[in-house]
């Protein structure tokens, strides 16, 4: 079974994932890409406290995701991977060709960030590099829980993503 | 929202609240359950309501950390174990470890702290989460506890 979701969301693991798309993709795993959460055990602690027990979660590095992406991807139960920022999910998609979907979840205000949607706001540099996961044949949309329209990334650069 | 505005009508006056606590949540459970709190006891000003509504996790913490400076508050009710209220609550707890954070913070949960808001933080929120534990109950299922 290939994994379910690729997720950008800058909260990480929190109630829209374990709950929101936890509950309706049946998810049995999410795998946490974070350089700096899978080298502290503090921050893994913070966030497998929130899980319920019949969901596994691990911490990988993006080094360590990409090589492990197929072992995710073979692993028989419905599974999501996570990325706290654009950056992070890129270079992931650098790494494995399989992934052709990515979901953006939240990426919330900054400063230098554009409101883009209710829930994403973009510096120029994330936008471009949006557009050249999207050059290279990844789906990318934004969409923060299940019951909500998919944002085609051209809606949500052009503004036509918000009601 | 980072403040009681929530409490409504029968807000008191704050200045007299002996230990408030911050309620943390998604949406409006916290302007939601401190207004039900008020309603009830009267009581709403130990609660200062807070929503992760449109925060990124650093947004939510700060809040958190500001509202701690500006109450005092000591005990921090959040809703989901996995929320990012809790996650952000958890990090507060980190360098302030006199915080004490229960999660999945229920109206009797807080009916309880308001009437032991004067007690030491740890005891009042255990207090509190023993009551909001034994407040679920299922009517009228088969085989329901």
């Amino acid at each position: 079974m290939p994994v379910e979701l690729y997720r950008i969301d800058d909260r990480l693991i929190h109630g829209q994932v374990v709950v929101g798309w936890g509950q309706p993709l049946d998810l049995r795993f999410i795998v946490l890409v974070d350089d700096e959460v899978a080298s502290s055990d503090w921050e893994q602690e913070l966030y497998r406290m929130g899980v319920p027990p019949e969901m596994d979660v691990y911490f990988e590095s993006v080094e360590s995701a990409v090589r492990r992406h197929a072992e995710f991807a073979q692993d028989g139960r419905p599974g999501l991977m996570l990325t706290g920022d654009i950056e992070t999910m890129r270079r992931l998609v650098d790494g494995v060709d399989a992934i052709k979907r990515v979901n953006l979840g939240g990426v919330h205000h900054r400063a230098g960030r554009v409101q883009r949607l209710r829930y994403v706001f973009l510096t120029a540099d994330e936008e471009r590099a949006l557009r050249a996961l999207s050059a290279r044949g990844v789906s990318v949309t934004a969409q923060d829980v299940p019951a909500a329209r998919p944002v085609p990334l051209d809606d949500i650069l052009t503004g036509k993503g918000d009601p | 929202m980072s403040s009681a505005d929530g409490a409504g009508a029968d807000r008191g006056d704050a200045a007299n609240v002996v230990g408030r606590a911050i309620v943390a949540g998604h949406g409006d459970f916290a302007l939601g359950v401190v207004s039900a709190v008020a309603q009830i006891t009267g009581r709403g000003e130990v609660f200062i309501p807070v929503s992760n509504r449109g925060l990124g996790a650093d947004d939510i913490e700060r809040m958190l950390r500001e509202q701690i400076a500006a109450s005092g508050a000591r005990v921090i009710f959040t809703d989901l174990p996995a929320g990012s209220c809790t996650i952000a609550a958890r990090r507060v707890q980190r360098d302030r470890p006199e915080v004490v954070v229960v999660t999945g913070a229920n109206l009797a949960t807080l009916l309880d702290f308001v009437f032991h808001a004067e007690q030491p933080a740890g005891e009042a929120a255990t207090h509190a989460a023993d009551k909001g534990r034994a407040a679920l109950t299922v009517l009228g299922a088969p085989g329901a506890r």
